[in-house]
Parts: C-alpha cells; sequence; structure tokens
C-alpha cells in the first residue's frame, strides 16, 4: 500500500510574457521562497527535489545545475523530468511516487519556463519526427487547428461556443493575481474577430507564451497535518501515453485515447463514477479553446458531442456545477514547463480553501489534469478528505 | 546588449547545428520503393491486422512484430484539415513558408493510421473533413514523403 501524501503549500510567480527582471534561477527563487513560506518551512526540511521544464525553449542543457542556487539542490538527491506539456504534472506524480513509496517524507517539485529566451513555435516543431513529420510541423497553432477541425466534424461544436471558453479563461484570470493575461471586458465577438492563425483557430483561441514558475511541496501524513492546518489530500494519480506518430490515433483531441484511459484510471482508483457531479472543480490544460470542449468530452463531464452544450449551459462557470479553471486555466497562462505544475497547485489551493479571489465555495474534490507531446495525458486528484 | 529600467541586462546568442538523422530499415526500405516506383508502402499487423503508415517493427497496441509489407493507395480521405495564416519558419529550411497552405490530417485508402501533409487548396470554405484527396507527385523523386509528394489535391478539383 502506498503511504498517504498531501500537498502542504504552493508557491508562484507573477506569470508574465517577458520577465526580463529576473534569470532563471530568480525566477525559480521566487516560486520556492513562496511555497517554503507557505508551510513555514526551510529548505532544509526538504528530503528530495524533482524539477522539470523543456529545455529546448531556453536551449541550455542541464538548466537543473543553473537552478542549483534557485531550488537548493545541492547534495540533495534530486531528478529532473522533461515530459513536453505534461511535464509539470509528471513532476508532481514523481513528487507523490517519491513520498508514497516511503522514501522520503518530504519533497519539492518545481516547475519553469522562460519562455521569451529562446523561440517556442520553432522549438515545438522538433516533437516531430525529422523524417515523417518534421517538414509539415506549423508548430502548436497548425496541429491544433487539424485536430479542432475534426472535432468539430464530429461534435458540431462552434467558433462561438469556443470562443465562450476563450472568453470564461481570460475573466477568470482577472481573480488570479499571478495570471498572465487579464482581460475583464472580453467578448465573444473580440474572440471571433481577433487575427486568424489557422481556421478555425484565432489569436484569441490560443494559450500565450509565459515566463514563470511553479512549486509544490508534498509531505507524508504525520508531517502534512504537523504542516498544514488543512492538507489537500492526493485520492488518485495517473499517467497515459499514445503511440508514437501523430497519425496513429484516430482522433487525437476529438477522442483523445489517452485522456480517456488515464482519466477513468484515476477515477476508478479515487471511487468516483459521476465526475460531474463529484468533482467540485477542475483545473484542466487546455490549451486551445476548442480543446477545453472536446476534454469536458474526454474527462467524462459530459457525453460525446455535448461539450459546446456545456459551455453554452454556464456549468463550467465559476458559478457552475463543475468550475473549470477558476485560475484562468493555460489560455490566460502558460511557461510551459510550469503549466501543468500550476494546474495541480491551483487544485490544490482550491482543496485547501486558498484561492483568495478565485475559490470556490465548499471544495472538497478537484481534479488536475496535464497535456501535451504527442496527446500524452497526466491525471491528479485531490480532496479535503484523508 | 541592451537594458531598460525594469530589465536586467540580456546577452543575445545563436545557434546554428546542423544534424544527421538516420532513417533507419524500415524507413528506408519504404523510401527506396516511393523514390524508385512511386509506391507507397504500409506494414501489417500479424496480431490486430492494423496497418501502419509510418512503418515501424512492432504494433504499439498489441505488441506483435509487423512483418508484412503491402501497398497503399494514393488516394485517401481528410480526417483534420486547416488553412495556416500564420508566418511560420519551415523547420527543415529556416526559411519562412509562404502563407496561407493547407495542410490535413490524411488517412490513405489501405491504411489505418494517417499522415500530416499539404493540401492544395487555401479556401478554408472548400476543405472539410471526409473529403477524398489524391497524392501528386514531384518529379525526379527523391526518396522523401513531403518533397516526393508535393501535396495532395482534392478529387474532383
Ligand atoms: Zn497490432
Amino acid at each position: 500500500m502506498p503511504r498517504r501524501v498531501a500537498i502542504i503549500s504552493t508557491g508562484q510567480t507573477k506569470h508574465r510574457a517577458k520577465r526580463r527582471d529576473v534569470n532563471v534561477r530568480e525566477l525559480i527563487t521566487e516560486a520556492v521562497t513562496r511555497a517554503l513560506e507557505e508551510a513555514d518551512i526551510r529548505m532544509k526540511d526538504i528530503d528530495a527535489v524533482v524539477i522539470g521544464n523543456m529545455e529546448p525553449f531556453e536551449g541550455f542543457l542541464f538548466p537543473e545545475l543553473w537552478a542549483v542556487e534557485g531550488w537548493g539542490g545541492y547534495l540533495k538527491p534530486s531528478v529532473k523530468f522533461n515530459t513536453g506539456g505534461t511535464v509539470g504534472t509528471t513532476t508532481a506524480i514523481a513528487a507523490y511516487y517519491y513520498v508514497a513509496s516511503g522514501i522520503y517524507d518530504v519533497v519539492l517539485a518545481i516547475g519553469f519556463e522562460k519562455q521569451s529566451e529562446g523561440h517556442t513555435q520553432t522549438a515545438i516543431t522538433t516533437v516531430g519526427d525529422p523524417i515523417w513529420e518534421r517538414a509539415i510541423m506549423a508548430g502548436a497553432v497548425g496541429n491544433f487547428a487539424v485536430m479542432a477541425s475534426t472535432y468539430i466534424h464530429d461534435s458540431g461544436v462552434t467558433e462561438e461556443q469556443a470562443a465562450k471558453v476563450a472568453v470564461k479563461a481570460r475573466r477568470n484570470a482577472c481573480n488570479n493575481e499571478y495570471a498572465h493575461l487579464q482581460m475583464p471586458d472580453i467578448t465573444v465577438e473580440d474572440v471571433l474577430k481577433s487575427r486568424m492563425l489557422a481556421y478555425p483557430v484565432k489569436l484569441l483561441d490560443m494559450c500565450p507564451q509565459s515566463d514563470g514558475a511553479c512549486a509544490v511541496v508534498f509531505a507524508e501524513e504525520s508531517r502534512a497535518k504537523q504542516l498544514a492546518p488543512r492538507p489537500a489530500w492526493i485520492k488518485a494519480v495517473a499517467t497515459a501515453h499514445e503511440q508514437q506518430y501523430m497519425g496513429d490515433s484516430p482522433k487525437r483531441l476529438a477522442a483523445m485515447r489517452s485522456q480517456v484511459a488515464a482519466s477513468r484510471r484515476a477515477y476508478a482508483y479515487a471511487g468516483i463514477t459521476n465526475p460531474r457531479k463529484e468533482l467540485d472543480v477542475a483545473e484542466i490544460y487546455e490549451v486551445a479553446s476548442f480543446a477545453e470542449l472536446a476534454m469536458y468530452e474526454n474527462l467524462g463531464f459530459c457525453e460525446r458531442g455535448e461539450g459546446g452544450k456545456l459551455i453554452d449551459a454556464g456549468v463550467t462557470e465559476m458559478t457552475g456545477e463543475l468550475p473549470v479553471n477558476p485560475s484562468g486555466g493555460v489560455l490566460s497562462t502558460n511557461p510551459i514547463g510550469a503549466t501543468a505544475l500550476i494546474r495541480v497547485a491551483e487544485a490544490a489551493l482550491q482543496v485547501m480553501g486558498k484561492a483568495g479571489k478565485r475559490q470556490i465555495d465548499g471544495v472538497r474534490t478537484a481534479l488536475a489534469t496535464g497535456y501535451g507531446g504527442n496527446a500524452w495525458t497526466d491525471v491528479m486528484i485531490l480532496s479535503r478528505d484523508l | 546588449m541592451t537594458k531598460k529600467d525594469d530589465e536586467t541586462q540580456r546577452v543575445q546568442y545563436l545557434l546554428d547545428i546542423e544534424y544527421h538523422y538516420a532513417a533507419g530499415e524500415l524507413a528506408t526500405r519504404f523510401f527506396t520503393e516511393l523514390k524508385e516506383a512511386g509506391r507507397i508502402m504500409g506494414m501489417r499487423c500479424s496480431g490486430c491486422h492494423r496497418v501502419y503508415l509510418p512503418p515501424r517493427p512492432v504494433c504499439g497496441i498489441c505488441y506483435k512484430e509487423l512483418k508484412d509489407w503491402v501497398p497503399l493507395s494514393d488516394e485517401g480521405i481528410i480526417v483534420g484539415c486547416t488553412v495556416v495564416h500564420l508566418p511560420f519558419i519551415d523547420p527543415m529550411t529556416g526559411e519562412q513558408r509562404p502563407v496561407p497552405y493547407g495542410f490535413a490530417i490524411i488517412r490513405l485508402d489501405g491504411a489505418s493510421t494517417s499522415i500530416y501533409h499539404f493540401v492544395d487548396e487555401t479556401d478554408e470554405k472548400k476543405l472539410r473533413v471526409g473529403q477524398r484527396v489524391k497524392a501528386v507527385f514531384r518529379e525526379p523523386r527523391t526518396g522523401s514523403l513531403h518533397h516526393d509528394i508535393k501535396y495532395f489535391r482534392l478529387v474532383g478539383k
């Protein structure tokens, strides 16, 4: 049996398009310091560190080495992860494994990215196999557009329904002091009229590129009870990977096999049979407006083809039955190596009752997801109950 | 080096790295077939009978070996499509690719999986999922998926 594990504190930087006031080490330090202060612990209380980012974006090898000062890794057990978009959830899940295994009691997970320092859209094309896929790669945008077209074809979802997701995210972000894009006055019309990037995906349908870092502290049961008044207990984790090539999955977004598999595995482990009723809030890695609607279906929040209706009915708004991304989500903040860890941190804040102006009342159970690479999925379920 | 009031000093540098990637045995056989005979070949799984393109040694789903090569059609259907308007650097050349261009996920007749390729259509109203397309070859062929097949054209166009 794994040991019981909880998140006891989180720390984030102010995320922005360009954090030119700091270097990578200083950026990480900002997030780590907040996480340690939140739990009122020191670096000596941390038994091990897991850290992750996307090295090709900044263009340096061993970023964890640069970051030694920032995360206190000197002579501590540590490991770095790079799993693409999922890196933040991979890091969180690894921290969970470390503590659940009984090897370490308190583990610090860190994710970071300074996208402003390199060229993300070019670096991201290296996801594609140089012989079979690279020549056709059009960064994240073209890729999402072709997947969105399949989803639109299957579900009949409209550009207006997708635009509602984009509006929800940027308005929710106004309640989040760390969020990058805060747009209180954004309208559906603004999204529909924004610049066409790759039909049907427009500028405001896509996530931004951000600089930022996130740190989350995981602890075993007795330490968690001692250090946090209301820890966020981890009820389930699951990861699922796709096949190698982009065209291998018949519907990479519309019916994402990894997302269906990982979420069902996690729900079964956590004893959840009706996610829409039993989850109180979800922080999902949505990347593009259309993707969030498809993910409602993949994650079982509604039936196939009902994603558009869910946003129309306001179910996933702050005041709805199952609020999705009160933080503003990836559509508002996307420092890639930190993005999925921010989902975990935000879900934990909701469970701990520490989400400030973006707090949903009475959260007991929260879902966090990571998405990346070739349609890979990570899932974590957090609960107020041990 | 540049610096504004609220910024720290920055340094600009350029990395220009040339890579040489090994295609492997199966891809080499595929591209030889494509170059010399103009044929697109897939591989059939001995367990689940899925026909894979690109070829690979093992089926990721049932974990059985792939041994049989099967010829695929140069025609297929659009599974997903878009017209890209965002100016974008061609990852193979470092040059900006002219926009707009048609881009699609295509499943060739006889294949279970799909490939990504260009489509000779930049009007998004004329591109839709389910449409039939046919490969347009470029001569002379060199043994490259995105060179030898110049693009796909809509059938009936
Ligand atoms: Zn098989």
